[in-house]
């Protein structure tokens, strides 16, 4: 290992889910030091979210079917001399010159001490969150988010409620179904709003990646065990209840997810599990500049290169970020760049030459194509805004409704997320417009008759929130870590 | 849809809204052109500062104290959404030093219509409670005011009824004979107009060289931090005494003098923060230290507020620190508006007056000689 502490680290992986695990691990075992930030306490991100020790549950496994792939991974971190630096919020990185990278970030109780950690070399392995979209009684309590529910099973092993519908687009909602079932929760439903055929227009794709069958056959047994009818080409349209979830009416959609009148059936429970699938976790790279290429889901990823780097040289990304494609891409993708990093800072190109390297890219290509295949199938249809009421709201966090963004797009002339922002406030809250984007960039496109306006990549140069005390207390540099 | 007009604005900010508005209470037909959307430029980034406190006699003086009386009107005749706020403006020193550099400034701005108020220091905290202690006292601007920028481009420009179009980029301005303008050139298609105005604010002098002319606009960078809703905190736009020599300098390297102000929505904006670095969006962490430091000596109770988001804007700078408004010397037809700097959005209603009456052929509302555009003309 180097080196004395005011010298940077050769790389700095932000986030320890699957790909920045792999990446760090991969780095940290060809001799780089390596520091590893992440938000949680623990390693294993969304995916291998589990519960804090103190819970003391035994066997975390019980909801993961991929246990030992994770384990092997933090076994190895354990042994690799990685310094995994816990409960570091990464607010944003930058660089001076052809200096090295700086990563700032909040950590201690109360997340508001600034720290700086720098690097030679930046992996940008953030993950995602997930896609809402909005319908009349959706901010009602019991209406949760399909991963946020999962997230609540993994790691406080805590249902929703008694009976969850489960609604929305993607595989997720599969596992989501399965671990509340299994956990001991009645599901009545899962509505899925696509109809599951695109998968068959791309039959060679799905051959070549036989896992993906696997996963699905896994939930789908789960399903038919716990007799959850799946309904495809329907959504949840409205949720009914005064203080909490009561019922949901579900309507079939036509192939632009525009409900059709009249198949309104009500199901009763006591909570909502949906989501949309997810959207890649961009803003540190795009702050810096980083270019995006458009997904088959409608998301924007990272655009990579061959082996991960950013079109920002000295930065690469791994995983969830270049494009949604599930914890054994994010895997492979964290292994390549830990390699490419290692082959650029150490000076031997060789080492990308190797046929595990070409083994990773083969693996990696196939699962991209899958991973866009399934994306493809899920994206959301330009009818889904036909569920809306002017009522409804878009943006919690403000109150702003889908009239008082109609208003601002047919009455004001915005034509973009960002203009509508500008004028009615929307997306300028608390999740900064993670939870309504998506619904706004919608309803802003429904304005555009002549002329286009490109969508504005979306900006958020804070990638948390920064108490001014912090930001004004900048540590001095000439550490590694301060 | 006609795709002639008696004049086409080029630029749907602030400055653009004010022109459309004006030219067309003149009776006038107006197309406005912009290659974003509404507001997407620098005053889409904006604060909304409406102020007279921060400038010295002069010109720009003199157009600011206009355009706070136009605002006054408009805030009557527009929505209440644009959230207009007669707020006033508190310039604090931090010791008797800077406290006489600001007497002696307001005794020179009091000659030109200014009205400010001595605030001793013991009386500080009657106007803003949080304010630290120990400060050397201040001036209150009771005609300083502020307004939601976007929401006040967006219903200017509904008001003037022009025809706004959208996402359409300005590739070439038409002329004819003599050089006379006749109308610009988008990619949808050509649009006529006997009459140009240049209102593209820090991308002016791009739109000036299709035109032939010369504007010399440079963008000067600042940052906006905002912070989370709070109660009203803050209830003026409150400035150290150095802002005023931050505006007024032309230096290239960082320098923050800022300004703190609430909202009516409740987030507390953070601003003035200025360089020179040309459209560079990267965010500069030093110039948002020293943006929270200068922010938090002031009002102390900030510190353990946290910033949500940030954002950067450029303004629209000439080498003289005055705007570019009334007709080009060389090309017959091509009208200035730009250049305001970071005052575009105080400034533009008395900058939209004034191009309406060079459009309509009658007397301006004030002497727009330090403003001539030719002023920067290449020496032959």
């Amino acid at each position: 290992m180097p080196t004395s502490p005011s010298e940077p680290y050769d790389l700095a992986v932000i986030g320890a889910g699957p790909a920045g695990l792999a990446g760090a691990v991969t780095a940290g075992e060809l001799g780089l030091s390596v520091a590893l930030l992440d938000a949680a306490g623990t390693t294993g991100g969304q995916y291998f979210r589990h519960p804090a020790p103190g819970l003391g549950a035994a066997r975390p496994q019980a909801l993961h079917h991929d246990w030992a792939a994770f384990a092997a991974l933090r076994r190895r971190l354990g042994a690799s001399g990685v310094t995994h630096l816990a409960h570091h919020h990464v607010w944003t990185v930058q660089r001076q010159d052809d200096g090295p990278w700086t990563a700032h970030a909040l950590t201690g109780a109360e997340g508001d001490t600034p720290v700086r950690v720098r690097a030679r070399a930046i992996l940008l392995a953030a993950g995602a969150y997930e896609r809402q979209l909005p319908f009349p009684g959706w901010t009602l309590p019991g209406v949760v988010g399909a991963g946020g529910a999962q997230a609540m099973l993994k790691s406080g092993l805590v249902l929703p409620g008694q009976r969850v519908v489960v609604a929305g687009s993607g595989p997720l909602l599969l596992a989501v179904a399965s671990s509340l079932a299994t956990a001991g929760a009645h599901v009545p439903a899962v509505i899925e709003a696509s109809g599951y055929l695109g998968y068959a227009h791309r039959p060679l794709t799905l051959v070549a990646n036989p896992h993906k069958l696997l996963e699905a056959a896994v939930h789908g047994t789960a399903l038919l065990r716990h007799r959850i009818p799946l309904r495809t080409r329907s959504a949840v349209t409205e949720v009914h209840g005064t203080d909490r979830v009561e019922a949901v009416t579900v309507s079939r959609l036509d192939r632009d997810w525009r409900p059709l009148p009249g198949t309104g059936r009500r199901i009763a429970c006591d909570a909502l599990a949906v989501g949309h699938g997810l959207l890649p976790r961009t803003e540190l790279a795009t702050g810096l500049g980083c270019a995006t290429r458009r997904a088959p889901d409608g998301t924007h990823a990272l655009a990579l290169g061959d082996l991960q780097e950013t079109s920002v040289p000295g930065l690469w990304a791994a995983g969830e970020t270049g494009g949604i494609g599930g914890w054994q891409l994010a895997c492979a993708e964290g292994e390549l760049a830990g390699i490419a990093v290692a082959a650029r800072l150490r000076g031997l190109p060789a080492l990308t030459g190797s046929r595990r390297v070409r083994d990773l890219a083969r693996r990696r290509d196939r699962m991209r194509a899958f991973a866009d295949t399934m994306a493809a199938a899920h994206a959301p249809g330009p009818g889904w805004t036909g569920w809306l009421t002017d009522a409804t709201d878009v943006c919690r966090c403000e109150e702003v409704t889908v009239g008082g963004i109609r208003e601002a797009v047919t009455g004001l002339g915005a034509r973009d997320t960002r203009t509508v922002k500008l004028l009615t406030r929307a997306g300028m809250g608390w999740c900064q417009g993670r939870m309504c984007g998506t619904a706004v960039a919608c309803l802003a496109a429904a304005g555009t008759e002549q002329g286009t306006v490109p969508p504005s990549a979306e900006r958020r140069p804070l990638a948390v929130p920064v108490p001014l005390g912090a930001l004004a207390d900048q540590p001095a540099e000439n550490d590694r870590t301060s | 849809m006609s795709n002639s007009s008696d004049v086409i604005v080029v630029g749907a900010g602030v400055i653009g809204a004010a022109c459309a508005y004006y030219a067309a209470c003149s009776g006038l037909s107006v197309t406005v052109v912009d290659r974003g959307p509404v507001a997407a430029g620098t005053t889409g980034a904006g604060e909304g500062n409406l102020l007279v406190s921060d400038k010295e006699p002069g010109p720009e003086l003199e157009l600011a104290l206009l355009s706070a009386t136009l605002w006054r009107e408009l805030a009557q005749e527009l929505p209440a959404r644009i959230e207009y706020e007669a707020k006033g403006g508190l310039v604090v020193a931090s010791d008797a030093t800077g406290m006489a550099e600001l007497r002696k400034f307001a005794e020179t701005q009091a000659g030109a219509g200014v009205t400010a108020e001595e605030i001793p220091p013991g009386r500080l905290h009657d106007l803003e409670p949080h304010l630290a202690p120990g400060l050397g006292g201040g001036f209150h601007y009771p005609q300083d005011a502020q307004v939601q920028p976007a929401l006040a481009t967006a219903h200017l420009l509904r008001a003037s009824g022009a025809r706004v179009r959208t996402g359409e980029e300005v590739t070439a301005v038409l002329t004819g004979p003599h050089g006379k303008v006749r109308g610009v050139r988008t990619a949808a298609g050509d649009l006529h107009a006997p009459y140009v105005v240049n209102a593209a604010g820090t991308w002016g002098g791009e739109v000036a060289w299709l035109a032939g002319a010369h504007l010399p606009v440079l963008p000067r960078r600042g940052f906006v931090l905002v912070t989370e809703p709070l109660p009203r905190l803050v209830r003026h736009k409150v400035y150290a005494s150095d802002y005023v020599s931050g505006v007024a300098s032309g230096s290239a390297a960082l320098q923050t003098s800022v300004v703190v102000e609430g909202t009516p929505a409740g987030p507390v904006l953070i601003g003035g923060s200025r360089e020179r670095v040309g459209f560079d969006r990267t965010l500069s962490v030093e110039a948002l230290r020293r943006l929270a430091a200068q922010a938090t000596m002031l009002f102390p109770v900030l510190a353990g507020v946290r910033a949500m988001r940030t954002y950067a804007g450029f303004r629209p700078y000439l080498p003289d620190h005055l705007p570019a408004i009334g007709t080009d010397p060389r090309v017959p037809g091509l009208l200035h508006a730009c250049g305001h700097e970071g005052a575009g959005i105080g400034l533009a209603p008395a900058t939209g007056l004034v191009v309406a009456r060079l459009l309509t052929g009658d007397q301006p509302p004030l002497d727009v000689g330090p403003f001539r555009p030719g002023r920067f003309a290449p020496a032959a």
